[in-house]
């Protein structure tokens, strides 16, 4: 009862026995993001045998079928058609200086959203859309935005949606060692069990996938992070990928890392190189 | 088959309530604080992952085995008090969180969270 959050428990890496999924090791000799990821679908594969790969870009909804028609209806009148309208509103509203976002990234900021998150070499770092969002405004002399809400997942949301149906195109540079150690470090984490309560994203995501934990029904690994940011109906507003990272690593009862840090950038490319292979459909709507 | 172990034991305890009020009372009262914690999700919240035939128990979640036949299948409690203690002793990558070993709960109170299990 005592020392209730805050706690920092040693997380014990699982290395042997891995729950299933994830095949090819966890150093830098042997891990493999090709190999993983092709044993991630392989795994669902047999895990959900009638759901279509695909389909997994829908999270829960790809598995469970009463919470599928709930959120079918939800789509009918997506949540989330008046902060693309809104985004789409502020990514075209010039800055101070004359210049806007469509200057600071490729093709205008029209259908790149299926390229992110990305190593950048020059950087040593892993780069987010949301992060280029903000460098783009200071190196304009504008404020960044907040990170987790607000503006920026508006703006977020409308560039995401000029890239829908776009296949997700993560690369790993081979002429970089530094970027699959990236990956690598977000593939421990979301391996590891953390927290007071001992729980790894993988526990609920991959063992635990479509199993209740009381009412609420943790979706599969696959396709977390192909339709962010998300128009949640619990948030009652939208919300970026690092948010729900933040809510979720909170669940384990750990400290829970800051949007945009190293450890959140890393596991988002981890993610999202999961997920190559499948397309692009953000803004997404999630209960 | 398990109405009449419950009645049995319910006989039992209404027998034993008789006989040695004093300790029968601190016994329910222990019942008590253990069902509180199984429902409470500050507390221990098993229900959050095992379903038990308590009639307030609902929504309950299934990551774990229902609560079933804990006599039969623990005929030593102390092993029961073990897997709630820290179930990573018996699979290192359970979703069960270690109740004990990460100070989730005292352990006065599971103590009382196994006598309540126990009874079902
Ligand atoms: C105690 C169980 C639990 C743990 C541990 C957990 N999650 Fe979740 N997570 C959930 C539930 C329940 C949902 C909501 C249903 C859903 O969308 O999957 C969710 C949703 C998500 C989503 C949104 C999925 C979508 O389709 O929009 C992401 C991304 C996510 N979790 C990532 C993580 C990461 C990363 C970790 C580890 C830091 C983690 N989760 C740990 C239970 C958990
Ligand atoms: C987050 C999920 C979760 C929570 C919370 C949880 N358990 Fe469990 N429990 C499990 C799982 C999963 C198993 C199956 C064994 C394994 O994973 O090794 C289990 C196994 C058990 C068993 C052994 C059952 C058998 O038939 O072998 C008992 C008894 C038990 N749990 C009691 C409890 C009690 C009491 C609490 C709360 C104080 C609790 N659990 C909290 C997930 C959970």
């Amino acid at each position: 009862m005592k020392i209730k959050t805050g706690l920092m428990l040693g997380a014990a890496l699982l290395t042997a026995g891995i729950v299933q999924a994830a095949d090819s090791g966890f150093d830098l000799e042997t891990v493999n993001p090709e190999a993983d990821r092709k044993a991630l679908q392989a795994y669902f594969k047999e895990r959900f045998p009638k759901a279509e790969i695909e389909d997994y870009v829908n999270g829960i909804y790809a598995v469970d079928a009463p919470s599928r028609e709930q959120w079918e209806a939800l789509e009918e009148f997506p949540p989330y058609e008046f902060d693309i309208e809104e985004g789409e509103r502020l990514f075209n509203t010039p800055f101070a200086n004359g210049k806007g976002y469509a200057d600071c990234f490729e093709n205008g900021g029209i259908g790149i959203r299926h390229n992110y998150p990305y190593w950048n070499k020059e950087q040593g770092t892993v780069k987010t859309l949301e992060m280029e969002i903000n460098e783009c405004r200071e190196n304009n002399g504008e404020k960044p935005l907040r990170w987790s809400k607000g503006d920026i997942s508006r703006i977020s949301a409308y560039m995401a949606w000029t890239s829908r149906d776009m296949p997700i195109n993560i690369q790993v540079p081979k002429d970089d060692p530094r970027a699959l150690a990236a990956y690598l470090d977000g593939k421990k984490f979301y391996y590891t069990k953390r927290g007071q309560l001992n729980l790894s994203c993988a526990n609920c995501h991959l063992q635990g996938s479509n199993i209740r934990v009381r009412a609420d029904i943790p979706g599969p690994m696959l396709g977390q992070t192909t339709h962010w940011p998300v128009f949640r109906s619990k948030w009652g507003e939208m919300g970026t990928l690092h948010r729900r990272y933040k809510g979720c690593h909170r669940d384990s009862r750990s400290r829970p890392d800051q949007p945009q840090s190293e450890t959140f950038r890393n596991l988002e490319y981890f993610q999202s190189y999961m997920n190559n292979g499948l397309v692009s459909n953000g803004p997404g709507s999630r209960k | 088959m398990r109405k009449l172990v419950t009645a049995a034991a319910s006989a039992a305890f209404i027998f034993t309530t008789f006989a040695m009020p004093a300790q029968a009372d601190n016994h329910s009262a222990q019942i008590a604080e253990g069902k509180s914690i199984y429902l409470s999700k500050k507390r221990g919240n098993c229900i959050s992952c095992h379903q038990i035939s308590d009639p307030d128990a609902n929504q309950a979640g299934n990551q774990g085995p229902p609560i079933v036949a804990m006599k039969q299948r623990f005929p030593d409690k102390r092993t029961l008090r073990a897997q709630i203690w820290d179930a990573t002793r018996n699979n290192p990558l359970t979703i069960m969180p270690p109740l004990g070993k990460h100070w989730i709960l005292s352990e006065e109170e599971i103590d009382a969270v196994v006598e309540y299990v126990y009874q079902f």
